[in-house]
């Protein structure tokens, strides 16, 4: 796997949020962790680990480039957000849109990520008008491709479309691997239990999930409007409804679209819910999907996304550095670098 | 997704001003993954031995300052940074009586790129001291 060298692993802070969120780690102590793990290119939410953002003080941007040094870091990616709806009584213009993103742009080049994961509800015209700017800062806008959408859903093709008519090497995809979830997390379903979901209706959402019958998987929006009706008719209570959304979202494609559409992969989300002892991720096939990227000429960073985090934490105490350190296990493995 | 550690039992506690009990305030955390401005905080219902309490008596406090939870519509700038303890506080003359009391916090977030935003709810009993 010659080609696989030009793939380079990294990590999303995002997958150590409890220990920043209970305040057990700062970010430098995260940033600590990763070096130890030895995955060197760093993913931050501004919004998350960054206080005040958007507003990045001269003082955090010196201080970051300097943990970057002491720990041996790169920065990769920072995440942004568009609260559209965070003025009162109406949404923000599409000037006003573009501004928060130009804004993002100029945060991402001062921490020197290049590359800005871009929240999925954005619209082509809204990137097409920051081509120039994602230029000038060699910052590439990648929005990223996230369940229940995929390659193939509207607004993907919509920018795919963009993309070839543009050809602005700034602009493109983030792909995040919880679109190739072959079966329903297991730490999903057990939490729905420990919630009071009724077993049958667990089962039921476990099984039309794995079946490739729920909305997320073949993309009907009536089903989600069933997918209610049924757990309605099942006795399920209206929490189980809201359990069901945030639980089912994921989708089972195929990876091997990714090949349709290589040029305009910028980055990627090595999504993961739960790491089994063996170094595999119990939904997510990353044998079948690592050998894609190769193939494809994949010359990104693909990073840590832990996720299984949030419905664990009610349970135990949750430890995502031993499961991020698994799963870099699995990708090195598969880059066919030493352990 | 963080729901359990939304109330924050250190900070339960009556409020005296000149002297007087004029409320009582627990500590609260977001139910969500990152720092939001305080005009994406929703529906905010508290509930104490199973009663609500109105809205219009609850201030909230973070980083310094306080708003009415009524208002936070107003503040598109202000940020609740993720993780951060902020203060919701009741006014109640009298405030809250000695001894155990059973708390449930709902809290809804309207998180634009998700259709139903984020919700969270906790309940917790807590002992006021004496």
């Amino acid at each position: 796997m010659t080609a696989s060298v030009s793939i380079k692993r990294g990590v999303s802070l995002y997958c150590f949020q409890e220990e920043y969120f209970h305040k057990r780690k700062s970010l430098e102590d995260l940033l600590a962790t990763c070096a130890r793990l030895d995955v060197r290119g760093i993913e931050i939410i501004g919004d998350q680990m960054i206080r005040g953002y958007p507003n990045i003080p001269d003082d955090f941007v010196k201080q970051w480039h300097g943990w970057m040094d002491k720990y041996g870091l790169t920065p990769v990616c920072l995440d942004m957000f568009l609260d559209w709806n965070k003025y009162k009584g109406r949404i923000m213009t599409q000037d006003e849109r573009v501004e928060s993103i130009r804004r993002d742009i100029v945060n991402a080049s001062k921490l020197g990520c290049g590359v800005i994961r871009v929240i999925h509800d954005i619209e082509p015209e809204i990137l097409e008008r920051l081509a120039g700017d994602a230029e000038r800062h060699k910052v590439t806008l990648a929005l990223e491709v996230h369940a229940p959408s995929d390659l193939d859903s509207p607004l993907e093709q919509r920018l795919i479309a963009l993309y070839e008519r543009l050809k602005c090497p700034y602009l493109g995809f983030t792909v995040d691997l919880g679109i190739y979830c072959k079966r329903l997390p297991r730490v999903v379903t057990a939490r729905y239990l420990r919630d009071g979901m009724a077993p049958h209706i667990a089962e039921f959402l476990a099984d039309r999930y794995d079946h490739g019958q729920l909305s997320a998987v073949d993309k009907k929006g009536a089903d989600n409007e069933k997918m209610v009706e049924n757990i309605l008719k099942m006795g399920g209570r209206e929490q189980d409804i809201y359990l069901a959304f945030m639980g089912t979202h994921m989708c089972n494609s195929n990876p091997r679209r990714l090949l349709d559409f290589m040029p305009h992969i910028k980055h990627v989300h090595a999504k993961f819910y739960e790491m089994l002892s063996d170094a595999s991720e119990y939904s997510i096939d990353y044998n079948e999907i690592m050998p894609v990227l190769v193939e494809g000429g994949y010359a990104g960073y693909l990073c840590s996304e832990y996720e299984g985090n949030r419905w664990i934490d009610d349970a135990i105490e949750v430890d995502a550095t031993e499961q991020v350190r698994l799963q870099q296990v699995q990708l090195k493995k598969l880059l066919g670098q030493a352990a | 997704m963080y729901d359990q550690f939304m109330i924050v039992g250190e900070a339960f506690k009556n409020v005296v001003e000149d002297g007087r009990v004029v409320g009582f305030q627990i500590g609260v955390r977001l139910p969500y993954y990152r720092g939001i401005v305080l005009s994406l905080i929703g529906d905010t219902d508290l509930f104490v031995d199973g009663e609500r309490m109105p809205r219009e008596t609850m201030t909230v406090t973070v980083d310094g300052k306080t708003y009415p939870l009524s208002q936070l519509e107003n503040e598109p700038d202000a940020k609740w940074e993720f993780g951060d303890v902020g203060i919701l506080t009741v006014r109640m003359p009298g405030g809250l009586a000695a001894g155990d009391h059973t708390l449930q916090l709902k809290m809804h977030l309207k998180i634009s790129y998700v259709p139903v935003g984020f919700s969270g709810s906790d309940t917790k009993t807590l002992t006021l001291a004496a």
